[in-house]
């Protein structure tokens, strides 16, 4: 039977579109879900910017959450702090540039680009959408740091200042060198052909000898910047490979530029011909387009944080019982911290409450929280779960167990095998090639004709410049690239496919890789626990740091614990404790005497019992992230896999179960460990990858050929590393490392395209048939022709793989 | 045909404006964020109320 509710139609809240429940507030025939989000309607009001709710309708966030701690920017009126945020300061302005990652609408530009209509101290603002950063120009006489700060937070936008912004002093500028030098060949390279175009019809003689003369010494002219300026990265780059005794692409690149320019200033003030110069300038354009191309980075994702991105910039401490928030460098030993729920413990300190309850799984990777008593030791890193609690601080933030670590020299240097490029290795054997043919051909020619037999060495050494050959690389990575970031995978920069590509083992990281918090579940089945008996339960899981005690703790909430007369905890087996002369058992089968059947095959089993009478037992499963078992399976026939896990053992027989008996676990590891395994597993000559998502497993992400940082938020704190991964696409990894694997083999197909070219020019090259026109057709039909073949089979690899989709909704 | 000298001329020089174009731009910024001026293109500039000009009711935020 149907029973028909009487439907109710919640009003959405004007500010943020959430239902508004019993608390709404109304305001101007308007309904709003909290205080906090009438407050930023108010205020727009007031000032006439209700424009902003026109763009998009309820464009904002709600602000129910937000921290209505007045004095959490104090720290900005610190003149050392501010000092350091500020982009730029004169007697009147300031500039300074935030990160806020609320942006996400057009509504958002709007309003953050209209601040100087509600106060005037400020002069303009302009947001950068993508990089989520908004720049802001105020007369710093009139408002301070401080108060622009806090106007943005009554807005709802509130910016996110990290320790690490205190760091950079020199902010760093754009390079925008490559794209210089791209118009200037893109320039010089459009009016060489423009110049060179009569040389290739015979109607020329129509324009008579000067105008020949003329077009040939103005391309010489125009040539210059090209070879000077354009080229000069690929000439530094060949003397360092040659310096080191190595061979890049470039080196082969610089001989072909060199035979093309000495050559063709040769032909046209000695012999009166046209020269080659068009071409050198189109080889030039099309190699930086390559490069423009393939520097395709992810503007809103960074790679390289470290642990000071992680940590707060400022701190709460209570000095004669008043709280003052004051920068986090400014914090010294013996200091007094306030830390509320939620908040990161800022350096190694002793515990002053009571209870806290720290949650280390970014820094350790256990992920269930750790209870902390009065007078324990508490290390900086973890986050407070619960009431806000006081801490004096034992050691400066820059020494502590956490960043001690980091400074751990494995950790600092990033002693990558380097891999070489697919096109180094092959460039080696291509120059060597090349010189043996031109030598070869001159001296075949230099008994017959002198002048031939010179052509003959030039033209080789022009016709052979690897001009397709070096495209195909950054072409084919530049596409993968895009396609990987489509599928929300987003790598550091191209060479990271080719490492992706020969990857063979894999290596795991468990809590919050493999696993997720929070999809954790406990079940319990049996008599039904009264308050009484949960009562006791809690009694007896607070006193005990296994993991499974705290997960029952987490479960059971609220609920006060009873005073118990003995409790007594036996490793590896259970606890036990007295109450009213009863002795209850929780723990293991055989600990606890119960003979019930386990009634799951899965997860891990505590029974309870009273006077070794079974009441009931508690099922705890690890919650797998959602399609794990499947990309472990299907990975597990291709590759070596590892799990690695600051936990403990105690899951490591149901892990298995549920994901492949081939994986190797390896429980209780430290930041360390894993570090050290990621170093054994190299030097036995394995090319692996870590997937990771803690600062626990930062090292080992260093460590690895290539490193994969896991998040749910990309564009919030990931451990630094090669490539980050949403993991909405985990169950993609199988699809991207054969898509790596795919790419490479482009390469290699273009390759062989490439040296068809090759081999046609060089067998015209060598009889000295070679001309101007026909290098000008060859040239960017072979450049043109591999990049078309790479674009178009990376994208059917990708539409194969499931990366792109064709139709887009 | 003499003409052609000039007419070379004044096509580098105008070729030669537009790189400069393309330079000063690049060094203003202009093609570091592709995205957000599609969007900020599309805002409408209304009118600045002349009541604005009143100084305006001091309120402290938060």
């Amino acid at each position: 039977m149907k029973q028909i509710f009487p439907t109710q139609t919640h009003a959405k809240c004007y500010h943020c579109g959430e239902n508004c429940e019993l608390e709404s507030v109304s305001f101007d025939n308007k309904k709003f879900c909290c205080q906090g989000c009438k407050l930023v309607y108010e205020v727009l009001a007031e000032n006439d910017l209700c424009e902003y709710y026109q763009l998009e309708t309820s464009p904002g966030k709600s602000q129910k959450e937000r921290s209505k701690l007045k004095n959490r920017f104090d720290y900005l009126d610190d003149p050392e702090v501010s000092r350091k945020l500020l982009d730029f300061q004169n007697d009147q302005e300031s500039h300074i540039t935030f990160y806020i990652p609320l942006i996400h609408c057009a509504s958002c530009i709007w309003l953050l680009e209209n601040l100087f209509q509600i106060n005037s101290a400020i002069l303009g603002s302009r947001v950068d959408f993508v990089k989520k950063k908004a720049q802001i120009k105020f007369l710093h006489d009139k408002i301070s740091l401080k108060e622009v700060v806090s106007l943005l937070s009554t807005l709802g936008y509130e910016p996110k200042i990290n320790l690490s912004d205190l760091d950079h002093n020199s902010k760093s500028t754009i390079d925008r060198r490559i794209l210089t030098k791209l118009g200037v060949a893109g320039f010089c390279f459009g009016n060489m052909m423009l110049f060179s175009m009569p040389e290739y019809f015979s109607e020329a003689e129509l324009l008579g000898e000067g105008f020949k003369g003329l077009f040939d010494y103005l391309n010489v002219v125009l040539s210059l910047p090209i070879v000077f300026y354009a080229a000069s990265d690929y000439y530094l780059s060949a003397w360092n490979a040659v310096r080191q005794r190595k061979m890049n692409m470039d080196v082969p690149i610089v001989l072909g530029i060199i035979a093309f320019f000495f050559y063709s200033l040769w032909e046209i003030f000695s012999q009166g011909n046209a020269g080659y110069m068009d071409s050198l300038g189109g080889l030039l354009f099309f190699l930086l387009l390559g490069k423009v191309y393939q520097q395709k980075t992810f503007a809103t994702l960074e790679f390289d944080r470290d642990y000071k991105a992680y940590f707060p910039i400022a701190v709460t401490r209570m000095a004669k019982e008043m709280e003052e928030v004051i920068p986090l460098v400014k914090l010294q030993v013996g200091d007094v911290v306030l830390v509320r729920d939620e908040e990161l413990i800022p350096a190694d300190s002793l515990l002053l409450s009571e209870f806290a309850n720290i949650d280390y799984s970014f820094v350790t990777g256990e992920e269930v929280p750790v209870p902390k008593r009065k007078g324990e030791l508490i290390y900086a890193g973890g986050r407070q779960k619960g009431d806000a609690v006081l801490l004096t601080i034992q050691k400066a933030p820059s020494q502590s167990y956490l960043t001690d670590l980091w400074n751990n020299e494995s950790f600092e240097k990033s002693n990558k095998r380097l891999l070489e490029p697919l096109a180094n290795r092959i460039s080696g054997v291509f120059t060597w090639t090349v010189l043996t043919i031109a030598v070869v051909a001159f001296v075949f020619w230099i008994g017959k004709d002198v002048s031939i037999a010179v052509k003959a060495f030039t033209t080789v050494l022009i016709v052979a410049c690897p001009c397709a050959l070096s495209m195909s690389t950054p072409f084919t990575l530049g596409n993968t690239l895009r396609i990987f970031g489509k599928g929300k995978f987003y790598l550091k920069n191209a060479s990271v496919v080719e490492r992706l590509a020969l990857v063979d083992t894999l290596v795991f990281d468990k809590t919050g890789t493999l696993t997720d918090p929070a999809i954790a579940s406990i079940e319990y089945f049996g008599v039904a626990l009264s308050a009484e008996s949960k009562s006791i339960i809690k009694g007896m899981v607070e006193r005990s740091t296994h993991p499974l005690s705290n997960r029952i703790n987490l479960w059971l909430g609220k609920v006060d614990p009873i005073k118990l007369g003995k409790v007594q905890e036996i490793k590896g087996a259970g606890i036990l404790a007295e109450y009213k002369d009863q002795e209850f058992r929780l723990g293991s089968k055989d600990f606890t005497g119960s003979n019930e059947q386990i009634l799951s095959k899965v997860g891990n089993h505590v029974f309870f019992s009273l006077e070794g009478i079974a009441l009931g037992q508690f099922h705890i499963q690890s919650g797998l992230r959602e399609g794990a078992p499947e990309v472990v399976k299907s990975l597990s026939c291709d590759f070596e896999l590892h799990v690695l896990s600051g936990d403990q053992a105690h899951e490591k027989v149901t892990l298995g179960q549920q994901l492949s008996n081939e994986i190797r676990f390896n429980f209780n590891q430290s930041p360390v460990d894993k570090l050290n395994y990621l170093k054994e597993l190299n030097s036995m000559g394995k090319n692996t990858m870590m997937l990771g998502d803690g600062l626990n497993d930062s090292g080992a992400l260093q460590e690895s050929q290539v490193g994969i940082a896991i998040t749910d938020r990309v564009s919030h704190f990931s451990p630094a590393s090669d490539a980050i991964l949403d993991v909405e696409s985990f169950d993609k990894i199988p699809s991207f490392l054969a898509f790596a694997k795919d790419s490479r083999l482009i390469i290699k197909t273009s390759f062989g395209l490439s040296f068809l070219y090759n081999i046609l020019g060089l067998s015209l090259a060598v009889q000295g048939l070679l001309s101007p026109v026909f290098c000008a057709i060859l040239m960017p039909l072979s450049s043109i022709s591999v990049v078309v073949f790479t674009t178009l089979a990376t994208n059917y690899m990708g539409i194969r793989k499931g990366l792109i989709y064709q139709n887009k909704q | 045909m003499e003409v052609i000298f000039l007419l070379i001329g004044i096509s580098l020089l105008l070729a030669g404006t537009f790189l400069f174009l393309f330079l000063r731009a690049m060094k203003d910024g202009q093609f570091d964020d592709d995205y957000t001026p599609s969007v900020r293109i599309l805002f409408e500039n209304q009118p600045k109320k002349s009541i604005k000009d009143q100084p305006k009711k001091t309120k402290s935020y938060e």
